[in-house]
């Protein structure tokens, strides 16, 4: 293991501002403080949403409805849906490992607009206190679901005016995040640091931070348009003044698939960092996966329309749309090989990151697979709007993404807050948390194949015992993450203090001291070769 | 923590040319609304164009082409360190933004006079081509209008760095950077003439 690096800095963590404490990291724009605002909001977010969908998996419990009304039911799942999608998937990775991260990994002290980061920062909490206002405001929560579908959402009495700025507002914050990462990507690069010699983190984060810019400007106007329809009746949706509601629907879908991706990328950027460190070898084909990341930003863009495949749509647009959405299953597997592969013949060294790394290669792998399945007309058309789709996009965004950041808070942990954590309770969370998740979403697919309708308050005998099954899943999976997150945040105050190399990584950010010293680096390193050369390192030492 | 002070010109430039494409997709999805109405109702389309001022939005074209010359005769004036000139450019400029305005105001006050505003009762008679037109043409003129009153804001306050020396010939990026977005609400006008009162 490498020695402490020795610097003059002091740590990020330490005030030597004017502003002590709290202002002092209200007013930051050190890149890795922003990174930690974001976590610590998002979690709060977070967890606000699992409890919502445990009141949900409690309701299905019984086949009598005691817990809350059919109306309070519409509500939740479209608070949970817009919390989870709007304040946490979304900005989730980029806005927290990219924050942190980024800079550090190509060599930089900070991103290239420090302040319009603090102010995406801003934007982002206006905009969650604007969702969480519309829940208690006007006509009650919205009703809408979280993609507020015309014409529904332009009649309903309930606050999604509100709800809808909110996700405008959160759009914003998410489009400025991405204008500065491609800015910093482009400009701040350390001497050498070429753009294949960049961590596959950046290429993943550079990709999303392209379909932020691109897509998310096209669901503003499309919130805007739902706002100005509720207030002024401009009838661009509105079918009784001429208007379409499939144009609303391929309008919201523009952004909204893309999203998946801003979601997805930023994941498999963190495991891709994640493998090849404890299995000790480069990355099997580097530019596979710097491309496959591009692509999938770039084909992911032309797939939006098999959210409606039932809705009308030609029969020619619905099968070019089955076979593009076939084809952006081809750059996802291309890295789910390159990780494998990676691990092939590795000196593998297991530890906890790597367990939820294989945790999400496991999940993603079934929530990319019955993907490819709905790109199937013959079959999208039977599970459609069925719990099959809210367990596929389940495993996607929480086996995706959710352990993807899980796995990637434990790869940086130590280098974040310079502490450990006890790696025997984070396994003994897993065990909770993994079981649960599956017998809670493919408890739910079965349900959809059963044929259970989603967003439904009742349900039929017939799935009674499945949703049983759903439920009690759902306790394990809370079970696990309270053991998780408590795990942390006691390693947090009380863990041993961490090596600055505690995996033996070679990217930059193991070079460093843990915690970071305020600007990174003494001195702006110049790179002579690409990351993730173990052998080299070896030889040094 | 002020040891970010770096100074990168052509990462500021980059920055706005990231954002400017953002306003242009946020547009974009209002012109996609644009093309696929047209396409359902192009006889209404037609008429509705008809109903439309040529004469004043052709007059507030010129007006906004020249303001945005005036911008760059700005730039150009503080290139040469010629502060007294870079003002009277800038505020020409605004005098310009704000002649558009004015006439864009009149423009939606006789619309409103004959009672073709989203949701009237006249409006609500015509047939769905037109009452979707007329939805757009408030939509998009309306979204650009307030894009004008932005760009305005920020020359304003340019105008007041240049006073105050804040902008000058050796640091005259944010200045550069106003102009690019007043460009772009240009340009998107340039767009929305021909959509909307050439149509007929």
């Amino acid at each position: 293991m490498s020695t402490q690096a020795s610097t003059a800095q002091p740590s990020y963590l330490v005030d030597t501002g004017t502003r002590k404490g709290l202002m002092a990291w209200l007013t930051t724009t050190d890149h890795k403080r922003i990174g930690l605002l974001y976590l610590y909001a998002m979690l709060t977010f977070f967890f606000v949403a699992v409890g919502i969908g445990f009141v949900m998996r409690l309701v299905q419990l019984t086949t009598f409805q005691h817990l809350i009304t059919a109306r309070t039911y519409n509500a939740l799942f479209t608070v949970h849906g817009v919390i989870m999608i709007f304040l946490f998937v979304v900005p989730g990775i980029p806005a927290v490992f990219g924050n942190f991260f980024l800079p550090i990994l190509i060599g930089a002290k900070d991103v290239s607009f420090p302040r319009l980061n603090l102010l995406s920062w801003y934007v982002f909490m206006a905009g969650a206190i604007f969702a969480v206002l519309s829940l208690f405001t006007g006509g009650g929560a919205p009703d809408t679901g979280w993609t507020f579908y015309a014409p529904f959402s332009l009649k309903t009495g309930t606050n999604v005016s509100l709800a809808v700025f909110a996700a405008f507002v959160l759009g914003f914050s998410s489009m400025l995040t991405g204008i500065n990462f491609i800015t910093t990507i482009h400009r701040l690069r350390a001497p050498g640091m070429k753009w294949f010699r960049m961590p596959l983190m950046c290429w993943a984060l550079y990709s999303t931070a392209w379909i932020q810019l691109l897509a998310t400007p096209i669901v503003a106007i499309t919130l805007v348009l739902v706002i100005l329809e509720r207030f002024f009746g401009i009838g661009i949706f509105d079918p009784a003044k001429g208007g379409d509601p499939l144009l609303y629907q391929h309008l919201f879908w523009i952004y909204s698939h893309p999203a998946v991706y801003i979601m997805i990328l930023p994941a498999m950027g963190v495991i891709t960092e994640i493998i090849p460190t404890f299995a000790k070898r480069p990355i099997f084909g580097y530019k596979a996966i710097a491309f496959s990341s591009m692509s999938i930003a770039g084909v992911g863009s032309l797939v939006w329309a098999h959210h409606m495949f039932t809705s009308g749509l030609s029969s020619l647009s619905v099968m070019l749309f089955s076979l593009l959405t076939m084809i952006v299953a081809v750059p996802s597997a291309i890295k789910v090989f390159n990780w494998v592969s990676t691990l092939y013949k590795g000196s593998i060294d297991f530890q906890p990151p790597l367990l939820f790394a294989l945790t999400f290669i496991f999940l993603f792998c079934i929530g990319g697979l019955t993907g490819v399945m709905q790109g199937a007309l013959a079959i999208n058309v039977h599970i459609h709007d069925t719990y099959f789709i809210v367990g596929h996009f389940h495993y996607v965004m929480f086996g995706g993404t959710g352990m993807a950041l899980f796995a990637g808070l434990l790869y940086w942990f130590p280098k974040m807050w310079g502490r450990m954590y006890s790696r025997k309770a984070i396994y003994a969370s897993w065990f909770p948390m993994f079981i649960g998740f599956n017998m809670l979403y493919f408890g739910m697919m079965i349900l959809g194949m059963m044929g259970m309708p989603r967003r439904y308050y009742v349900h039929l005998p017939q799935f009674h015992f499945m949703h049983v099954v759903a439920t009690v899943g759902s306790w394990f999976l809370v079970l696990g993450l309270l053991m998780f997150f408590g795990t942390l945040i006691y390693a947090m105050f009380k863990g041993e203090k961490a090596e600055d190399n505690p995996w033996g990584g070679v990217t930059l950010e193991w070079t460093i001291p843990s915690p970071p010293p305020q600007e990174n680096f003494e001195e702006i390193p110049t790179i002579t070769q690409g990351p993730y050369h173990f052998v080299q390192q070896e030889g040094k030492s | 923590m002020s040891g970010h002070l770096h100074r990168d010109d052509f990462g500021s430039r980059l920055g706005m040319w990231l954002f400017l494409v953002t306003e242009m997709v946020l547009f974009g999805g209002l012109f996609i609304a644009y093309s696929y109405m047209r396409y359902r109702y192009p006889g209404e389309f037609h008429h509705g164009g008809s109903e439309l001022n040529v004469t004043l939005g052709v007059i507030n074209t010129v007006v906004l082409l020249t303001s945005s010359l005036t911008v760059v005769l700005a730039i150009v004036a503080v290139q040469r360190a010629e502060k007294r000139r870079a003002m009277t450019f800038l505020g020409t400029t605004l005098v310009l933004g704000l002649t558009f305005l004015v006439i864009k105001s009149f423009e939606w006050g006789a619309k409103f006079h004959h009672g073709l505003y989203p949701n009237s009762p006249h409006l609500a008679t015509l047939p769905p081509g037109e009452q979707v037109f007329f939805g757009l043409y408030f939509t998009m003129t309306g979204l650009h209008g307030l894009h004008v009153v932005a760009g305005l804001s920020v020359l304003g306050v340019m105008l007041w760095w240049v006073a105050t020396d804040r902008i000058r010939q050796d640091r005259y990026i944010h200045l550069e950077n106003g102009g690019l977005y007043w460009h772009l609400v240009d340009v998107i006008w340039i767009f929305l003439l021909p959509l909307f009162y050439l149509a007929a």
